[in-house]
């Protein structure tokens, strides 16, 4: 069935932050777009302007994007101050020009943080998040035969959870919404969902104090609870995965300070 | 942030069962006076770990805000807030105002310097005309002389209607304050879940509510008439 508003169409203005490097300085402009179809991705928009710009000899706008169906996380922008535009848990591939009043003014930046330096245009570099999930976002398992699928027991509440969890793309939106720029909701979800499988437990505590020390030293902010994170996540993500980072990450100092540490007296364990 | 602010909702709900005492005879609160201050080193030491507790939470707050500035960088041009409450968006602008009103209040009722034609120990001294009990245990034995009248400094200072409304301003801006902040430790000590957070958040609004009223209810009563001046020597006529 096609939908009875195929043929509506709406004029915008896309007010743009252009910046052609990180070093140059930066400033908005607008971009008209007259009659364009309701139906029309917000990254098709920017096709079509961009189109439009190179065949005037222009620079097109750079934005990031890949997948355009809303799980690989690479498309970033901010639409009219929020993370991945008017939408709730969608992503900014996913919002549509319907989404937008006939004669609107959008404004599009990109996600600012100073952990997430410009690249340019509408474009950040989110490799921190790449270090972060150096830092400790993994489990380390000997190599060699897949094992039996059902060999290690998983409660049916706590995979559920752990999917929740997993569900992160890693766009960044968290940092983008939060106004302290925390990377906060990214970790729990992160040291959450390893953290909540059996196969996480060996490196439970040094993953959480890893990432967490990562997370501060990369320049990401601090977390003070009012969870426009969740709000803003494509994903949903809920900020009790905060409230548990922070468990685990009290619960593992306590640990780290007591734990009785090997002299390595018997040449340790190999 | 959540632990010194625990501290500090225990010392103000410690405080304003303490200050509910005017409302019973003023030997109870004259009493509750002169106990304080006969605990000399100890009283030193609670006071001093409640200034420790305001010291390192603003330190807190003003290195988190710092480094949280920071961390934005170049800031956005256009701004939207999707959820953030009233409350957990103003705890700077309220935290501020709170400091300004301690200030005032420790010059007012502790160290006389505010208004010190009505301070305690301008007053002429009170005598005990009853004993002071706490949790049944004899504090202050009726007769005791020379105890600051602090009923009458309350309700002399309170009696000024703008010192009494700079009072309940800021009790509501702290109430305000603490909305934010009670539903917020449990979160940071990592105390909070799905299954009750919403339980959570009428608790603290429950108490903020309750604790603003409670203290609205001594300048109130002040106010209205209900809490008179009394002669620092007369004896005592149960109602």
């Amino acid at each position: 069935m096609v939908a009875a508003n195929t043929a509506k169409t709406l004029s915008v203005t896309l007010r743009v932050w252009r910046q052609a490097s990180p070093a140059a300085p930066g400033r908005f402009v607008d971009y008209p777009a007259a009659n364009v179809s309701t139906n029309m991705s917000f990254l098709e928009l920017i096709d079509v302007i961009n189109d439009r710009l190179t065949v005037q000899g222009e620079e097109p706008i750079a934005f990031a994007h890949d997948c355009r169906e809303g799980i690989c996380g690479t498309c970033s922008c901010t639409i009219n101050g929020k993370a991945h535009g008017p939408g709730h848990g969608i992503a900014t591939c996913q919002t549509y020009l319907r989404s937008f009043k006939d004669g609107d003014i959008i404004v599009v930046e990109p996600f600012r943080a100073r952990a997430f330096p410009l690249v340019k245009d509408l474009v950040v570099d989110r490799a921190a998040f790449d270090q972060i999930i150096q830092a400790g976002g993994f489990v380390s398992v000997r190599t060699g035969a897949a094992p039996d699928a059902n060999a290690i027991p998983v409660p049916k509440a706590a995979a559920d959870l752990a999917m929740d969890a997993a569900a992160c793309i890693g766009c960044g939106a968290c940092v983008a919404a939060c106004k302290n720029a925390s990377a906060m909701l990214f970790v729990a979800a992160k040291v959450s969902q390893l953290g909540l499988l059996p196969q996480g437990q060996p490196e439970r505590d040094q993953r959480v104090l890893a990432m967490v020390a990562k997370m501060d030293a990369l320049g990401f902010g601090s977390c003070t609870n009012q969870y426009e994170c969740s709000a803003a996540c494509p994903k949903a993500i809920s900020h009790d995965f905060i409230a548990r980072l922070n468990r685990d990450y009290l619960q593992a100092s306590v640990r780290a300070a007591f734990q009785p540490v090997s002299a390595s007296t018997g040449g340790g364990a190999g | 942030m959540a632990v010194t602010g625990v501290v500090l909702i225990g010392f103000i709900v410690g405080h304003l069962v303490g200050n509910l005492q005017i409302f019973q005879e003023p030997d109870h609160i004259n009493g509750y006076g002169a106990f304080l201050h006969g605990l000399g080193p100890l009283l030193w030491v609670a006071r001093i770990g409640v200034l420790v507790a305001v010291g390192v939470h603003l330190w807190a707050a003003t290195s988190l805000t710092l480094d949280n500035q920071r961390a934005r960088g170049a800031d956005y041009g256009c701004k939207h807030t999707i959820q953030a409450t009233a409350a957990s968006r103003t705890m700077r602008a309220t935290g501020y105002i709170v400091l300004a009103f301690l200030v005032y209040h420790l010059a007012h009722f502790t160290l006389g310097a505010a208004q010190s034609a009505t301070f305690k120990e301008n007053l002429p001294r009170y005598t005990m005309q009853g004993d002071y009990r706490i949790a049944g245990f004899l504090v202050i034995k009726a007769g005791t002389a020379e105890v600051p009248d602090v009923y009458n400094m309350v309700i002399r200072g309170f009696q000024h209607p703008v010192v009494s409304a700079c009072y309940i301003f800021a009790v509501g801006l702290l109430s305000f304050h603490l909305l934010h902040g009670i539903d917020s430790l449990f979160q940071t000590l990592g105390c909070r879940s799905a299954r009750w957070s919403a339980a959570l958040r009428k608790v603290a609004l429950i108490f903020c509510v309750g604790y603003f009223l409670a203290n609205l209810a001594i300048p109130g009563a002040v106010l209205l008439g209900k809490l008179q001046v009394r002669p620092p020597m007369c004896v005592a006529v149960p109602r």
